[in-house]
C-alpha cells in the first residue's frame, strides 16, 4: 500500500546534476492546485525536469505535466504508467483554435432579429392557416376529430380549472363588492353595488380573470407539453406516421378551450355574484332584493357579450400554447423558454383583444 | 488514492412495493472494471441507481470503500458521493451550458484550481474522448454518441475512484464504440480506476470487462458472475441464451 502523504513538490535540483528541477510526490485534483501556480512562477522556458519521484499522477496531475511539456519543459522519468497516461494526451498536438461566439455588429444583428421575426408572423400565419383548414374540415367531417382526446383535454382544462378559478372569482367578488360598497354607503346607495358587480362581472372582470387564470394554467401546460414531445421526437413520430400533429393535437386542445373557457367564465361570474351577495348581506341588503337588481341592471346582450369574448380568449390561450409547444427548439431549457412565451404572449394578446372588443361593443351599441 | 471497494450485501430493491431485485451478493475490487449485463427489463440500471444512491433499497447494505453507504448522511455521503463519477444513459449534459462549461462545472465547485488550470484540465478531458473540437458546442448540436462522450469527460473530470457508466455504447457507431472500450480500459489501467458499466453489447463486454455480473428478470437477481470467457462457456442456460444471441420463444422476452 502507497504511505507517502498526499502532498506534491517542486524543488530545485543543485547545479551539475541532469535536471533543472524534481517533481515529487503525489499529483493529484487536491494536490496539484498549488504547485501549478509555483510552477507558473519559476519555470519558463526550456528546463530539464525530474520526475522520478512522482508517486501519483491522476488526471489533473497529467494535466499539470501536460502544460510543462507545451511549455518547452523536457520531463523525464516518470513512472511507464504516468508516461502513458502523459501520453495518451498528445502532449504535442496544439489545441485547436476554441471557436470564440463573438459579437456581430449592430447592423447584422438588427437584421437577424428583423429576419427571426419575420419567420415567426410566418410561423404564426402559417399555423392560424392550418387551424382554419383543419375546423373547416372538421365541419364537414367531424369524425376526423379523436373525441377521446377533446374529452379528456376538456376535463383538464375545465373541470380541473374550477377550484382555482371560483377560489380567484368569490375573491374578486367580495373586494369587488365590499370596496365599493364603502363609499357608496355615505350616500345610501348601497343597492347600486349590484348594478356595479353585475355589469363589471359579466362585461370585463369574468372573462378576463378567467383568462388570464387559463393563460397561466392551461396555456402554460399546452406548451410544455407539446414542446417536451417535439423534444423527445414524438411530433416527429407523429408526422411519419401521416398524422397531422396540428390535427392531432392542436385541434383537440383548441376546441377544448374554445368551450371551457366560456363555461368556467359563467361560473366564475355566478361565484362572483354570490360572494358579493354575502357582502351586501352584511350591509343589510338581501339576497333577493340584490339579485333583483343585478337582473335589472344586466341584460342578455351583456351576458353573451361577455361569453363571445370568453370563447375568443379561450381560443387565443389555447392556440397560442399549442404554437409555441410546436415551434419549441431543442433541449429542456426550449422547453421553459416556450413556455415563457406563451403566457406573455397570451397575456398581451388578452389585452389587446380585450381592447379591441370594448371598441366593438361600443359602436355596436352592447 | 486507494480506490474503494464497492460490497453489496442481500441487497433488495425495487420501486414501491414491486420487488425487482433480491439477495443481491457481490464485491468489486480496487481498479477492476466490472460489467453488469443482462437482457431489457432485468434491472441493470435499477442496481446502478441504488449502487449511486438514487435509490434507498428495501433491505442490506452497499459499503463503499469500508463506509455503509445507506445508511450515511451529512458528510459522510457527501464525502462518499465525491468518490463517484456518473455517466447516466442519456447523457444528462445540462442543455444551457456548452460542451467545455459542462466539464468544466464539477471543477469550478469542487477543486480548488484557478481558472487556466480548469480549462486546460476540461479540455485535456474532452481531448481523451475525442470532442476537443466541440467544446464550444451545446448538447443539443451534438449527436447522441458524441453527447455520451462528452458526458463521460464530464464524468471523470475529478478524476473519481469509481467511475459508473450506464450504457456507454448504446447507440454508438461500432468504432466508436470501440473507442470507448479502449478509453474506459485506459482509466482503469493507467489511472486504476474501478468501473462499473452496465451494458448488453457482448463486443464491449469481452474488451473491457475483468469480470461481469449477469442478472436475469425471471430469477430476480444474479445468475451468474465470471470472467467474460467464463460466462460464456457458462452451463447455464439463460446465460448461454444471452452469449449466442438465441431468442426466445416469445418476442417479448428476447
Amino acid at each position: 500500500m502507497d504511505t507517502t502523504p498526499p502532498f506534491a513538490s517542486l524543488d530545485a535540483c543543485p547545479p551539475g546534476s541532469d535536471a533543472d528541477f524534481a517533481l515529487s510526490g503525489r499529483l493529484e485534483l487536491s494536490t496539484v492546485s498549488a504547485l501549478w501556480q509555483e510552477t507558473r512562477q519559476r519555470i519558463a522556458g526550456p528546463t530539464r525536469i525530474d520526475a522520478s519521484k512522482v508517486s501519483a499522477c491522476d488526471g489533473a496531475g497529467a494535466a499539470l505535466l501536460f502544460d510543462l511539456h507545451r511549455q518547452g519543459a523536457r520531463i523525464a522519468g516518470l513512472r511507464p504508467e504516468f508516461q502513458r497516461l502523459l501520453d495518451s494526451l498528445e502532449p504535442d498536438k496544439p489545441f485547436a483554435p476554441g471557436k470564440l461566439a463573438h459579437r456581430k455588429p449592430l447592423l447584422i444583428r438588427a437584421g437577424q432579429f428583423l429576419h427571426d421575426w419575420l419567420l415567426e408572423l410566418r410561423q404564426q400565419i402559417t399555423f392560424t392557416g392550418a387551424i382554419a383548414a383543419d375546423l373547416a374540415d372538421l365541419v364537414r367531417h367531424p369524425r376526423n376529430l379523436r373525441w377521446q382526446d377533446f374529452l379528456r383535454q376538456c376535463e383538464l382544462t375545465g373541470a380541473n380549472a374550477l377550484p382555482i378559478i371560483s377560489l380567484i372569482a368569490f375573491l374578486i367578488g367580495v373586494i369587488l363588492a365590499f370596496q365599493s360598497a364603502l363609499p357608496l354607503r355615505q350616500f345610501g346607495a348601497e343597492i347600486f353595488v349590484a348594478n356595479l358587480l353585475g355589469l363589471s362581472l359579466v362585461r370585463e372582470m369574468g372573462p378576463l380573470i378567467t383568462a388570464i387564470l387559463l393563460a397561466g394554467r392551461t396555456g402554460a401546460a399546452f406548451a410544455a407539453e407539446i414542446g417536451t414531445m417535439k423534444v423527445n421526437e414524438e411530433v416527429n413520430a407523429l408526422t411519419t406516421f401521416g398524422f397531422d400533429p396540428v390535427r392531432f393535437l392542436v385541434l383537440p386542445r383548441l376546441l377544448a378551450g374554445l368551450l371551457m373557457a366560456p363555461l368556467l367564465t359563467a361560473c366564475a361570474e355566478i361565484v362572483g355574484l354570490v360572494a358579493g351577495a354575502l357582502v351586501l348581506e352584511g350591509f343589510g341588503i338581501p339576497f333577493n332584493t340584490f339579485f333583483h337588481q343585478v337582473a335589472s341592471s344586466t341584460n342578455l346582450a351583456d351576458f353573451v357579450g361577455g361569453m363571445v369574448k370568453a370563447a375568443v380568449f379561450g381560443l387565443e390561450i389555447a392556440a397560442i400554447g399549442c404554437l409555441r409547444g410546436l415551434a419549441t427548439g431543442a433541449g429542456a431549457s426550449a422547453v421553459g423558454s416556450s413556455t415563457t412565451r406563451a403566457v406573455v404572449q397570451t397575456l398581451v394578446i388578452l389585452v389587446v383583444t380585450d381592447g379591441l372588443f370594448a371598441m366593438l361593443y361600443y359602436y355596436l351599441k352592447i | 488514492m486507494i480506490a474503494p471497494t464497492i460490497r453489496v450485501e442481500n441487497l433488495r430493491c425495487g420501486y414501491g412495493k414491486r420487488v425487482l431485485l433480491d439477495d443481491i451478493n457481490f464485491s468489486i475490487e480496487a481498479g477492476e472494471v466490472v460489467t453488469i449485463l443482462g437482457g431489457s427489463g432485468c434491472g441493470k440500471s435499477t442496481l446502478l441507481k441504488h449502487l449511486i444512491g438514487l435509490y434507498k433499497p428495501m433491505s442490506g447494505r452497499i459499503e463503499i470503500g469500508g463506509d455503509d453507504f445507506v445508511g450515511a448522511s451529512g458528510a459522510l455521503r457527501e464525502r462518499i458521493l465525491r468518490r463517484f463519477g456518473v455517466m447516466y444513459q442519456s447523457g444528462a449534459l445540462f442543455g444551457s451550458m456548452t460542451v467545455l462549461e459542462n466539464v468544466r462545472l464539477p471543477l469550478e465547485s469542487f477543486s480548488d484550481l484557478d481558472e487556466k488550470s480548469i480549462d486546460l484540465v476540461a479540455r485535456l478531458k474532452l481531448r481523451q474522448v475525442g470532442l476537443e473540437d466541440f467544446a464550444a458546442f451545446l448538447p443539443s448540436e451534438l449527436s447522441g454518441g458524441m453527447q455520451k462522450r462528452a458526458a463521460i469527460a464530464r464524468a471523470m473530470v475529478l478524476d473519481p475512484a469509481i467511475l459508473f457508466l450506464d450504457e456507454p455504447s448504446a447507440g454508438l457507431d461500432p468504432v466508436t464504440s470501440a473507442g470507448l472500450d479502449a478509453l474506459i480500459r485506459r482509466l482503469a489501467e493507467i489511472q486504476g480506476m474501478t468501473i462499473v458499466v452496465v451494458t448488453h453489447e457482448l463486443a464491449s463486454i469481452a474488451a473491457i470487462a475483468d469480470r461481469a455480473i449477469m442478472l436475469d428478470r425471471d430469477a430476480q437477481g444474479i445468475i451468474a458472475v465470471g470472467t467474460p470467457a467464463e460466462l460464456a462457456e457458462h452451463t447455464d442456460p439463460r446465460v448461454r441464451r444471452f452469449f449466442l444471441r438465441e431468442p426466445e420463444n416469445h418476442l417479448t422476452g428476447s
